[in-house]
Parts: structure tokens; C-alpha cells; sequence
């Protein structure tokens, strides 16, 4: 069996008195999606946070490709957020320049890893918002003047035109219309088959998560208190808390 | 044939003279004398010496002399002079709690030990032009004398923070940083941010504080007290190795007490926002402590979502003689830039008008 | 030589020159890098120039031949009054050849007249971060620098061109210093990038107001950022000038008259007055 990409193990945080994180351990393999599930409050996004970086957690190790990722230095950590990692933002607007064009957000990553040919960066930029499904006409336009499914839309290609191995998501359809969601889910999946993408997905939406993921964990006060495959875990579930959401997705 | 304009000093030295004229004014008129506006407008002065961040009485007078009254052209000329004096080292922390009391209120508590002192304020009067003052050499009444002096006075924040009411100050180590001698890095640290308040505009700073309290970045604020007087400066010469009185100077001091609501891990207190000038400034010493609580928002855990929170905001644009400086160059000859600016535009029009005619064929 | 009482040479005292003399120095071992420091209040307003008078009053010395520059000329108001302060309080020889000076201080223009390794150029810079315009937060500024994480200017030069056809910076043109820093290079014209690449000269830079002092060591690779498809190219109005019929000088436009009448003369006031007198012979001979 092949190393995961990201390891973790004894993931512990508190807040004060309160604790975000016990014992937390997760790992994600080569082109897997693992979806992390629960209630607000569970932990699913601190567990996220930590996991890329950008918590440091009270005690556990988190590793990427072997490398402890608290251990290596913010340059190392940027570096690795602008090439082998993305990170998909719940509200678009914190992860996109809103007063650049779309053309110049899909093209600044390359043009922070070295691109210096406008043609091509304006040519790539342009391909990649046919694969997110957005008119090429708007390249020149302001993510101020899009949609919110499209500026979603934008912010996911603008992650991938570095072709990451690993992309973070957090609630990734929260804000949009269930029409839009379901769009964006189909995007989202058949974009991580196509170019062989590991994503780790923050989501309360079980019926997304059944959609995308090969694996799911599912929190609860900072606890993983359940694991598997999907299809096991929602067709099967063996821990109460688990019966209680899969049930309720159900009646709804 | 045209002729490149010269003539640039002699210019200057023609523009210096007539500025010397009007610095005067007309000659039938006495002559203002720098004790006169040390002794007559030492609000001015008090003023200078603090944005000119140079405690001289006499320096600050005859600056404003010599800036016909414009007290931020003044605290231009202090500072610059400041520039020129040898630095032996710093003092001791000045003792407010010794201080030699003219005025001391408190709006929190009705009566206190020390009483509240009233002092030479204008607070309550009537706003009302004095036509009596256009006439000089009038015998003005003097004030009566109390028959004893102010006795012990603690601090109002002192018996609060005995009750655990108030956060104190917890004392630090290291050496405050120094912005006479270091340039402002961030994050900035409470020392620095302060220092750099102290000789803030009055003006950036009293909007700054009043914006709090119209709620960008509310905090709630009660007068713990000010204290107005004369505190000893003390210094420690290397040669002596103890400290001695060296003088003393006028100071305000304002100690704000402001809502804290607690978090997951402290329990609710009230917090501190501080201020500190020289002279007599209670306006300034006021705003300088609503600011210095908004600056600590970060540090207690609020958010950040007002100007007199932003530390970048408010610590870079404070310092009126930068910010003077800087709108003012905008009078300096701008015409190479701008020459490159009429030329890129001409260039570009030029481009695209003729992709509009060839659209157009 | 004399100098005002009571001041000592240069107005700075020997402390803050040598405090600034050390932050020169490091910034010479970094080329393009921004070194803070502790800039004092000088006679002169903040954005006026003190950055540069600090340095170059650090540096001076009683052999100097000091040239002042503003816009290129030696007679504009500023560059009076500076050249002034230095008599003053220094004493030192001052020119307006190019040729004669020991160290230069401008705003604004690099003369034309190319530099030589025995000459220190400094410049007045008004706003040293580069990034500020895209990144206002000092503390985040700086660690995109460390990280020489620059893709946001080149960005905002994918903008311009997406927007307008070509870049639109005509001034203060961003440059990569020893493919390491990005520089602002002062508000020169962008025509006067080229001087910068390989100069023979020291070049220093100071912004009094913002607290940075930065240097281009002799001979050190500078280059305008562009894209391979777009590449730099200096702008200059295309006219010869009026006076000395030069073809690749920098030009000033002057308006003659109320009706449209415009004439260009070379904003190097020196360089233009060497050019017409070496063509005056010439032509009393034809």
C-alpha cells in the first residue's frame, strides 16, 4: 500500500476550556476524496485549518509527504499553498482578488511560479474557465460582476491552474442555490477524476459528501466518531450520532 | 528663441525676504515678544512642544514666532532642531503618582480621596466673546487661594485594579523601542504605539477618538481620571549611578476605563486606554487614550473592523509633519512624470483609435 | 570652507551618520533591498528630499563636488534650496556639470550623460515600496518580499494590458535588482530605466518620510519587469530637441503660447547646455 500524501495523527486543540480537537487522526491517499462531516461546532473546520497550516495545533503532527508541515516555516508553507496545494474558500470573496479581472486571477499563480508570456498565461486562463464552465468572454471582467456560483466557479479554477496534488475545501457550496450547488458538485468531482486531484472536503451537507467522496469522517465535539468508506458509512452506520444525520437527511 | 527660465535663487531669496515682512506684519505695531506668547498663549506652546515632541517652553515660543502663529509649521521647526541635540540617555519613568497637582477629576466616582480639583479650566465657562480682553492693560481679578494644599491622591485606576476590577499594566523587560531614533516596524508593540501617539496631530487624533465613540469601534469609555501638574524628571548619570532631579515639567495624564467583556479564558474586566503629553492638553491626552484602546483590540480579542483599530492606518498617518510634508510636495515640479503620463496617453489613444478606424474600413 | 556655527559638518551628527552610513552599507550587500532606519526631522519638510539629503549628508566629505537635480535641471526651486543647505552647512564645492561632481543628488531623472565608477548617484524617493499601491500593509509587504513573492505586480502589468493594449506605467517603473528584489526606482521616467542596468556608478537611495534606504551596487543587473510578448520600451516624446536637436534625450514640453504653441527642450538642463556648445563652433564655422 502506498504512503498517504497527508498523515495525521493526535490532533489536539482547545480553546481555552473548550476543546476544538481531541485525538484527531486522518489520512489521504493519491487521488482519494475524503469529506469531513458534522454540525457546526464539531471541529470539521479547525480540523481543516490545522491540517493545512494554518492552525498550529496543542499537540499531534500533521505530514505531507513525510515532511511535518508545522515544523517547516511559513515560506515553506506558503510555497507549498501556490503549487502542490489549494485551498477553496467557503465565501469566494476570500479567495479571489475582487479587483482583478478573471483572466488575472486564473493567471496569477503561474505568474507567481515564473509565467512571463502574456499569450500563454491569457490562453491558459482562457481554457481553464471552459473547464469551470465559464463564457471566455468574460475573461476581461470584474469577479465583481459574476454570480456567486460563478465566482465559485472561478475560484476553484484559480486553484487548479497550478495543477495542486492537494485541495482544501471548505464548504465549498454553502451560500449558493441548491440548483448551483448541484453544479458545482458535478464540477468539483469530475475535475479531481480528471486530473487525479486528493481533496479534502468540509462540508455539513451529507448528500454532497455522499456525491463526492470515496471516504468519509464524521465529527462531532472534536471527535472523529466515525470513519469509512462512504457508501458503508452512510448505508450502515454504526455510531448513534451517525444514525441521527444519515436519518435526518433521509426525512428531509 | 526660447530661453530656459532661470533666476530660481534669486527668486527664492526675493520670496524669503517678503515672508520676513509679513512674519512682522505692520511696524506701527509692538512687536510680539516670545515671553508674551510663552506666558500668553501656552496652549500653543503646549501644543508645539507636544507634536514637536521637545519639552521647551522657550523653543516652542519662538517657534511660533517665527512660523506666524501656524503651531504644525512650528512643531516642524522644534522637531528639526530636535534633531541637532546630543542625546545623554533617557530619564526615569516620570512618577505621576507624585505629581504635583493643579487639576484632578474623575467622572467615575462622585467624590474620591484627593477630591475632585477643578484647576484653570475652561470647561464651564460661557463661550462668549470677551470684548473686555480687546483692551489691554485692564487690571484682571485674581483667583482666591485655598487654604491647603491637594492631599494624597490614589489613583482611581489603582482602586479599581485592587478589587480585580482592572486589568493592570504588566511591566516588561525589554527596552521600549525609541521613534526618535528607530523607524515604526509591525507589528507594532504598545510601547511604540503610544510613543507615536503622544506626538500625534491633535486634530487626526480627536476624530479618531470621537469615531469610537460614535461607534467605529465602540469601547465603551468612562474618565477613570486626569491629572494635570508637575512632575520631577529624574535622570541617572553613568558617572553618579543613582538618579537625580533634574527639573521638572508640565504633564496631562488620562487614564480611560473602558468595557471589556471577557473571553473564553479571562474573566470580564475593565481595560485601560492611556494618554500622555506634555503641557497642559487635556483634549489631546483624551483621544490619545480612545485611540490607544482601539489599537489594543487585537491584543482583547475584538475584531478589527474600525480605522482607529487599524494600527497601520492610524500609527503611519498620525505624524503631521510627515503627513504635511508629503502633501505639501505635491507643489514640487512634477512635470518630467507628468510628461511620460501625456505621452503614454497620447499612445495609447493613438492605438486605439486607429483599431477603431480599422474596425470602422 | 565654512560652515554655520554651532552645527556640525553636513548638519547630522557623526552618531546618525555613522547610523546611516551602516544601513547604506547594508543595503549595498543587498541590492534592491529596503533598509530601515531611524530618519531624523531635517530642516527641509518630509517628502522634499530628506531621505536623500540623509544619505548624501552621511556620505559627504570636504573634497566632494556635490551636484543638486530637480526634474534634471540645476535651477528649479528644490534643487536650489538643497544645494543651498549643503553650502551652508557643509561648505563643499557645488557644479552643474555632470561631468565634475563627485556625487549627484536628484529627483526624478538620471542625467544623461552616463556615470562613472568614481561618482555616487543618489535619488529622492518618495515612496520606496513598490507593492504599495497592490498591498498597502506594510507587515504583509514584507513578506512577500522575503518571499520574493512578486506575482501581484506582475498582475497588475497582465491588467494593463488586458485593459489598455500595453503597460501603463510611464514613471516610477518597477524593476528586478540582481533577479533577487523588487525596486521602486524613484518617480524617474521609465525612460530613464535603461541607465540603471550595469551602471558604473554607485547608486543610492533615500526616503526620509518612509524610513527606507535602499542601493543598486556598481555594474549589478537591473531589469523593467515585462512579459516576453510585451516587452519594455522606454517612452519619450518623439521630437527632437528644440535646442540641441538631440534625438535621445528625455524631453520637456513647454507650452509657448495660448494657442496650442508647444516647443520640447531636454529636461537635462546640462547636458543640453554641452550639447549646443559643442555644436556652436560648428556652426560659427559653417
Amino acid at each position: 500500500m502506498t504512503a498517504p500524501l497527508l498523515a495525521a495523527e493526535g490532533l489536539t486543540l482547545r480553546f481555552g476550556a473548550i476543546p476544538a480537537l481531541l485525538d484527531v487522526a486522518i489520512d489521504v491517499a493519491e487521488g482519494e476524496v475524503v469529506a469531513i462531516v458534522g454540525e457546526s461546532g464539531s471541529g470539521k473546520t479547525t480540523l481543516l485549518r490545522v491540517l493545512s497550516g494554518m492552525m498550529t495545533p496543542d499537540a499531534g503532527t500533521v505530514r505531507w509527504l513525510g515532511d511535518d508541515v508545522h515544523a517547516m516555516g511559513e515560506a515553506a508553507r506558503r510555497r507549498l499553498m501556490r503549487t502542490a496545494w489549494g485551498f477553496v474558500h467557503q465565501n469566494p470573496r476570500d479567495g479571489l482578488r475582487l479587483a482583478v479581472s478573471a483572466g488575472g486571477n486564473v493567471g496569477e499563480r503561474l505568474m507567481a511560479v515564473g509565467a512571463r508570456h502574456y499569450g500563454n498565461i491569457r490562453a491558459e486562463a482562457l481554457s481553464w474557465l471552459a473547464k469551470v464552465e465559464i463564457d471566455g468572454h468574460r475573461i476581461d471582467d470584474l469577479p465583481r460582476t459574476f454570480s456567486g456560483g460563478m465566482q465559485q466557479r472561478l475560484q476553484i479554477a484559480r486553484t487548479l491552474v497550478t495543477r495542486p496534488r492537494l485541495v482544501f475545501m471548505d464548504e465549498p457550496t454553502g451560500g449558493l442555490d441548491v440548483s448551483v450547488q448541484a453544479r458545482l458538485l458535478d464540477l468539483i468531482r469530475s475535475l479531481s477524476r480528471e486530473l487525479g486531484l486528493s481533496v479534502l472536503i468540509v462540508t455539513h451537507d451529507i448528500a454532497a459528501a455522499r456525491l463526492l467522496a470515496d471516504r468519509i469522517l464524521v465529527m462531532r465535539r472534536g471527535r472523529v466518531v466515525e470513519q469509512g468508506l462512504t457508501d458503508r458509512v452512510l448505508d450502515d452506520p454504526q455510531h448513534p450520532y451517525t444514525q441521527l444525520l444519515v436519518s435526518s437527511v433521509l426525512a428531509a | 528663441m526660447y530661453v530656459a527660465v532661470k533666476g530660481g535663487e534669486r527668486a527664492i531669496g526675493a520670496a524669503h525676504a517678503w515672508l520676513e515682512e509679513t512674519r512682522r506684519g505692520d511696524p506701527a505695531v509692538p512687536e510680539l515678544s516670545v515671553a508674551q506668547i510663552g506666558q500668553q498663549m501656552p496652549l500653543a506652546v503646549d501644543r508645539v512642544m507636544a507634536e514637536g515632541s521637545c519639552h521647551d517652553r522657550f523653543l516652542a515660543a519662538l517657534a511660533i514666532k517665527q512660523a506666524k502663529g501656524d503651531l504644525i509649521e512650528a512643531a516642524f521647526l522644534l522637531r528639526a532642531y530636535r534633531t541637532t541635540l546630543p542625546r545623554f540617555g533617557a530619564s526615569e519613568p516620570l512618577d505621576t503618582a507624585l505629581m504635583r497637582l493643579r487639576r484632578r477629576i474623575s467622572a467615575t466616582y462622585k467624590d474620591l480621596p484627593g477630591g475632585q480639583v477643578l484647576g484653570p479650566t475652561f470647561d464651564y465657562t460661557h463661550r462668549l466673546l470677551d470684548f473686555a480682553l480687546a483692551a489691554e492693560g485692564e487690571p484682571r481679578a485674581s483667583a482666591p487661594e485655598a487654604a491647603s494644599a491637594v492631599g494624597v491622591t490614589p489613583r482611581v485606576t489603582e482602586l479599581l485594579a485592587r478589587e480585580g476590577l482592572m486589568q493592570r499594566e504588566t511591566p516588561v523587560e525589554a527596552e521600549p523601542g525609541d521613534l526618535t531614533r528607530q523607524p515604526l516596524a509591525f507589528p507594532a508593540a504598545r510601547d511604540v504605539r503610544l510613543q507615536n501617539l503622544a506626538r500625534g496631530d491633535e486634530g487626526f487624533l480627536l476624530a479618531l477618538g470621537y469615531s469610537t465613540q460614535r461607534g467605529y469601534g465602540h469601547a465603551h469609555p468612562f474618565v477613570g481620571e486626569i491629572r494635570v501638574g508637575h512632575v520631577a524628571v529624574e535622570f541617572t548619570p553613568p558617572e553618579l549611578g543613582f538618579p537625580i532631579e533634574i527639573g521638572e515639567i508640565g504633564i496631562t495624564e488620562c487614564q480611560m476605563v473602558n468595557q471589556f467583556k471577557g473571553s473564553r479564558t479571562e474573566p470580564a474586566q475593565f481595560t485601560r486606554g492611556y494618554g500622555l503629553v506634555f503641557g497642559h492638553g487635556e483634549r489631546r491626552a483624551m483621544a490619545m487614550s480612545l485611540v490607544d484602546r482601539a489599537l489594543r483590540a487585537q491584543e482583547l480579542g475584538e475584531d478589527v473592523t474600525a480605522p482607529a483599530q487599524d494600527a497601520e492606518f492610524v500609527l503611519y498617518h498620525s505624524d503631521n509633519i510627515e503627513a504635511t510634508g508629503f502633501v505639501e510636495h505635491l507643489k514640487l515640479p512634477h512635470y518630467v512624470d507628468f510628461q511620460s503620463e501625456l505621452e503614454n496617453l497620447r499612445a495609447i489613444r493613438r492605438t486605439a483609435e486607429a483599431a477603431l478606424r480599422e474596425a470602422a474600413e | 570652507m565654512s560652515t554655520m556655527d554651532g552645527y556640525n559638518f553636513a548638519y547630522l551628527d557623526e552618531a546618525t551618520k555613522r547610523m546611516i552610513r551602516r544601513a547604506i552599507l547594508k543595503a549595498v550587500a543587498i541590492p534592491g533591498h529596503q533598509i530601515p532606519f531611524g530618519a531624523r526631522e531635517m530642516p527641509l519638510p518630509y517628502g522634499w528630499g530628506t531621505g536623500g539629503i540623509q544619505v548624501t549628508a552621511s556620505i559627504l566629505g570636504p573634497a566632494d563636488t556635490l551636484k543638486v537635480i530637480d526634474q534634471g535641471a540645476d535651477d528649479t526651486t528644490n534643487a536650489v534650496s538643497i544645494r543651498r543647505f549643503f553650502t551652508r552647512v557643509a561648505g563643499v564645492e557645488t557644479t552643474a556639470r555632470t561631468g565634475e561632481a563627485s556625487i549627484i543628488q536628484t529627483r526624478h531623472r538620471i542625467p544623461e550623460k552616463p556615470l562613472r565608477e568614481d561618482q555616487i548617484i543618489v535619488y529622492q524617493v518618495p515612496q520606496p515600496e513598490p507593492l504599495f499601491m497592490l498591498e498597502p500593509r506594510r507587515a504583509e509587504a514584507k513578506r512577500l518580499h522575503a518571499l520574493a513573492d512578486y506575482g501581484l505586480m506582475h498582475v497588475r502589468l497582465y491588467e494593463d494590458i488586458a485593459r489598455l493594449g500595453h503597460i501603463a506605467k510611464a514613471y516610477d517603473y518597477p524593476v528586478m535588482v540582481n533577479a533577487r528584489y523588487l525596486m521602486s526606482p524613484s518617480p524617474i521616467p521609465a525612460f530613464d530605466n535603461p541607465k540603471m542596468h550595469r551602471m558604473a556608478a554607485l547608486q543610492l537611495f533615500g526616503a526620509g518620510r518612509e524610513k527606507r534606504i535602499y542601493a543598486i551596487p556598481p555594474h549589478t543587473e537591473v531589469h523593467s519587469l515585462d512579459f516576453e510578448d510585451h516587452p519594455f520600451r522606454p517612452i519619450r516624446a518623439p521630437h527632437a530637441c528644440a535646442l540641441c536637436r538631440s534625438t535621445d534625450t528625455y524631453l520637456d514640453e513647454v507650452i509657448t503660447d495660448d494657442a496650442g504653441g508647444r516647443m520640447f527642450v531636454c529636461s537635462d538642463t546640462d547636458f543640453c547646455a554641452e550639447r549646443q556648445a559643442r555644436a556652436a563652433p560648428q556652426e560659427a564655422a559653417e
